[in-house]
């Protein structure tokens, strides 16, 4: 018989392994299911996880390592906070749309002026207020009125994602497009551009943001005292208000700046690899994201290594949708395992396996 | 006296602690027996072995002349053991006899059981209604509802584990005809306690456990209370001395405080008023669950209230919140150590940090000098004497003593004007209890005015200048602990809760 066994403080060693044996686990149980489709399961797996690195057509997908990286990582920043004080904001997806829609809107009203000293740091400042404007509603519902913010925030997300479709077919729409859905096309606006900074990395100012993120998480957490009542409020809410926290204050301070970063990975994309507002604008970052921040312990460093790991399933996905003919599905199942396997192991940072069988408890 | 119950050779180890080591006694028919010892002394593993809940490695049990393996709580109670537990089991939903309904194997109709509840409970003198809800009851009531429960099962012994903790002096005498009753019809009791003269009252034989082994027996009515707790501890005791000094200005005044709990089952303060002096020591005794919390919160700064019902030397301060009233010099040490107190898997400098920070400057600019938070905690740890490897350990890591030495330390190193401090002494084995005791003594002598909310009344009486009692959320009128006598300070807690429910009632509509 198998049983667990309460460890008298968490493993050390274990929460650092979880993410690498839920990784391989996932790789075991994903070459299953391949196997399953009838596609060979280590020729999957090697286009998912290794020819995007160091196989033939490396030097283009390296490049949009940080490109799928980039925005992954800062929603994921922003998440892990709230995650570590109790606070669940699901609803990145919504948020990452709005900043990209106030982001984008800015640089279009200034179209065809030339001022990029202007108008970029104010897309910047747009897509933030837009992403913090929309985790604000949970939040101000939140302390007021007592509702949950997880169903609030995720179904904000349809509704975002219906303001979306209604500026790319109306407001938004480009006037010189025909009557095609979607706007502009920003890179083509060179003040409102995100271009790739140095040619072939993928390296645009999102991912910029992303790891000045990074280390401004990691110095909040370890050195400010605001991070430390985050973490103690995620540790025992009550002595949390022994030590003088405000409950409130902090839910808004965790909505609101989770918020901000993911509309400012929204703006930057928008700006950026994508180009312009449309329909399919978002890809689902939003909700991955809450992966990369569990997968990453909800540690910075953690999460921008989960980031990049993330990234390279999504772009391995893609090769593989490409030249094996695998279902896009199959590459959200296979995210979706990793997740399922990550939360599972996490059991053994608390737990002991015992074999055999029962003693006196 | 023939044995009802022998236990020979018991031996229980978890991992990293060996809970009972080759422990033997033996209860007789028709005696009781106590198990006495300090928290952390193995008295709970030991009943939990003899009731099932716990398999022990090693030893024998005999019961009744038969080899007694009790493998479950069910197969101890077919057998003829009962226990009680400190912590209730009741469903406040429920009404009393729907409670032990659900306790029994068969239960009979209900209107036969209501019968037989009220029959137990007016042979033993525990008077009980069956119709009313556990939730409106008080915890001694709560507790007969447990030991009528278990008189049901018609038991051969009855295990009571620290069964007057939540008791007013009241309850307790009543407690005690019952159980005296029980042991004339040839029941035997073992009872479980680290209150000497409760023994010392009500017991005919004693096992002694310190650090899992059996130290000593004795038969407790031969012994001094303070032979019974050096054998208890293991060393002499030093009781803390109080030094004669001058009281001050008045420090902390609350003026009909009333404040809502923030738990729904908690007890909202009503109309609560006190002054404390600088150098005073206020008592502020009461049943568990009477609004203790709530008045630290109220005083803490956690719940906050009208400015003016609470004072610091005249100035309101009922608005502020716990760092703004830090900043004045008001500090708490709250009764829950883990999770109130302190985070159970922050480390000790955390810990230290996390009430320290605005009165010892650990925060420049909103950064934590985490340096000057490991120096303080690590002083802290030396003056308070705090067994532990290292600041850097969790404070989960720390037995209750050790992490309740922790606390109160924090917050008396920060020279507090004001310090108010719930169940100081729970759960704290008797010589941290006695050095914390000293530890409030020493500050009230250095001018600072201390509010000691706390269960254990031989502690209030220990240490309090005046004494006052919750009850219901209400305060009695504090008066000085000096000559003040067990019954008045019974009435003052409210009396027998459940016994007087008339009479009150008389009272209330006669004005």
């Amino acid at each position: 018989m198998i049983r667990l066994e309460k460890r008298p403080t968490p493993s050390q060693t274990w929460a650092y392994l979880t993410p690498l044996v839920a990784v391989v686990a996932t790789m075991i149980a994903g070459g299953i299911l391949f196997a399953f489709l009838d596609k060979d399961p280590v020729v999957a797996i090697r286009t998912i996880f290794w020819d995007p690195i160091f196989g033939e057509f490396a030097f283009y997908y390296r490049g949009q390592l940080l490109v799928k990286a980039g925005p992954l990582i800062l929603i994921a920043i922003g998440l892990s906070l709230g995650f570590k004080a109790g606070i669940w904001n699901i609803g990145a997806e919504g948020q990452y749309i709005m900043g990209a829609i106030f982001g984008a809107a800015v640089g279009l009203a200034f179209y065809p002026m030339e001022a990029r000293w202007l108008i970029f740091p104010l897309m910047i400042l747009a897509g933030a207020f837009g992403g913090f404007l929309w985790a604000m509603i949970p939040g101000i519902l939140k302390t007021r009125f007592n509702t949950n913010e997880i169903l609030v925030s995720l179904l904000l997300v349809y509704v975002a994602e219906s303001i979306l479709a209604s500026m790319s077919l109306g407001l938004l729409r480009n006037p010189e497009g025909a009557g095609f859905p979607g706007s502009r096309n920003l890179r083509q606006y060179e003040s409102a551009a995100n271009n790739e900074l140095i040619a072939g990395w993928g390296m645009h100012w999102g991912v910029v943001a992303a790891f000045i993120a990074v280390i401004f998480a990691y110095i909040l957490l370890s050195r400010h005292i605001m991070g430390f009542n985050i973490r103690l409020t995620g540790e025992s809410p009550r002595a949390a208000r022994f030590a003088g926290v405000n409950p409130n204050r902090l839910i808004l301070f965790c909505l609101g700046l989770s918020g901000a970063l993911a509309g400012l990975a929204g703006m930057f994309e928008v700006a950026g690899p994508a180009g312009q507002i449309s329909i399919d604008f978002n890809v689902g970052y939003g909700f991955t994201a809450i992966i990369v921040a569990f997968l990453g312990r909800l540690h910075p460093i953690g999460i921008l290594l989960a980031g990049m790991l993330m990234a390279l399933t999504y772009i391995g996905g893609e090769a593989a949708q490409a030249s094996l003919g695998l279902p896009a599905a199959a590459i959200q199942a296979f995210q979706g395992m990793l997740l399922f396997f990550l939360l599972a192991f996490d059991v053994l940072t608390n737990f002991r396996v015992r074999f055999g069988r029962e003693a006196a408890v | 006296m023939t044995a009802l119950l022998s236990v020979q050779g018991l031996r229980k180890a978890y991992p990293g602690v060996v809970a009972n080591d080759d422990v033997s006694f033996t209860v007789g028919k028709g005696e009781v027996h106590a198990l006495l010892g300090e928290n952390g002394a193995g008295k709970s593993t030991l009943v939990k072995m003899v009731y099932g809940l716990v398999k022990p490695d090693e030893g024998q049990m005999i019961f009744n002349d038969g080899a007694y393996t009790p493998g479950s709580p069910h197969e101890a109670r077919s057998t003829g053991i009962a226990m009680v537990f400190q912590h209730f089991s009741l469903f406040e939903a429920l009404d009393v006899a729907e409670n032990v309904a659900l306790g029994m194997e068969n239960p009979p109709p209900m209107r036969e059981l209501a019968a037989s509840i009220r029959e137990v409970s007016e042979t033993y003198g525990l008077p009980l209604d069956p119709s009313r809800l556990v939730g409106d009851l008080s915890a001694g009531e709560r507790q007969r509802v447990e030991i009528i429960r278990c008189l049901l099962q018609d038991p051969k012994l009855l295990i009571m584990d620290e069964p007057t903790s939540v008791l007013t002096p009241q309850e307790v005498d009543i407690l005690f005809e019952t159980l005296r009753k029980l042991q004339a019809e040839g029941t035997s009791i073992l009872y479980i306690s680290h209150k000497l003269e409760e023994i010392r009252a009500l017991c005919d034989g004693a096992t002694i456990l310190r650090l899992g082994k059996v130290v000593g027996s004795c038969d407790p009515r031969e012994k001094s209370a303070r032979e019974l707790a050096e054998m208890m501890v293991g060393t002499e005791l030093k009781s803390p001395a109080a030094t004669r000094h001058e009281l001050g200005d008045v420090a902390l005044t609350l003026k009909n405080l009333s404040v809502n709990s923030s738990n729904p089952f908690g007890t909202s303060l009503k109309n609560v008023s006190f002054d404390v002096r600088e150098g005073e020591v206020l008592g502020i005794g009461g049943v568990a669950g009477n609004g203790q919390d709530e008045l630290l919160g109220a005083l803490s700064g956690e719940l906050k209230s009208v400015s003016d019902a609470v004072q610091l030397g005249g100035k309101p301060i009922g608005h502020l919140g716990p760092n703004q009233r830090r900043q004045l010099g008001v500090l708490a040490a709250p009764e829950e150590r883990l999770g109130h107190a302190a985070a159970p898997d922050m480390s000790l400098v955390e810990n230290a940090a996390l009430s320290a920070w605005v009165r010892m400057g650990m925060v420049r600019n909103g950064f934590i000098d985490w340096a000057m938070a490991r120096n303080f905690a690590e002083k802290v740890i030396d003056d308070y004497d705090v067994r532990t490897p290292g600041s850097a350990n969790a404070a989960r890591a720390l037995s209750g003593g050790n992490l309740q030495k922790f606390v109160i330390g924090r917050e008396i190193l920060q020279k507090p004007n004001i310090l108010i401090v719930n169940q100081p002494t729970w759960g704290v084995d008797a010589s941290a209890a006695a050095a914390i005791r000293q530890a409030i003594l020493d500050l009230a002598a250095g001018g600072a005015a201390v509010v000691c909310i706390s269960q254990d009344l031989d502690e209030l009486m220990e240490i309090s200048n005046r004494f006052a009692a919750l009850n219901e959320g209400r305060l009695s009128e504090p008066r000085p602990a000096q000559g003040l006598t067990i019954d008045e300070i019974g009435l003052m807690m409210g009396g027998a809760h459940g016994m007087e429910v008339a009479h009150i009632h008389e009272e209330e509509g006669a004005s």
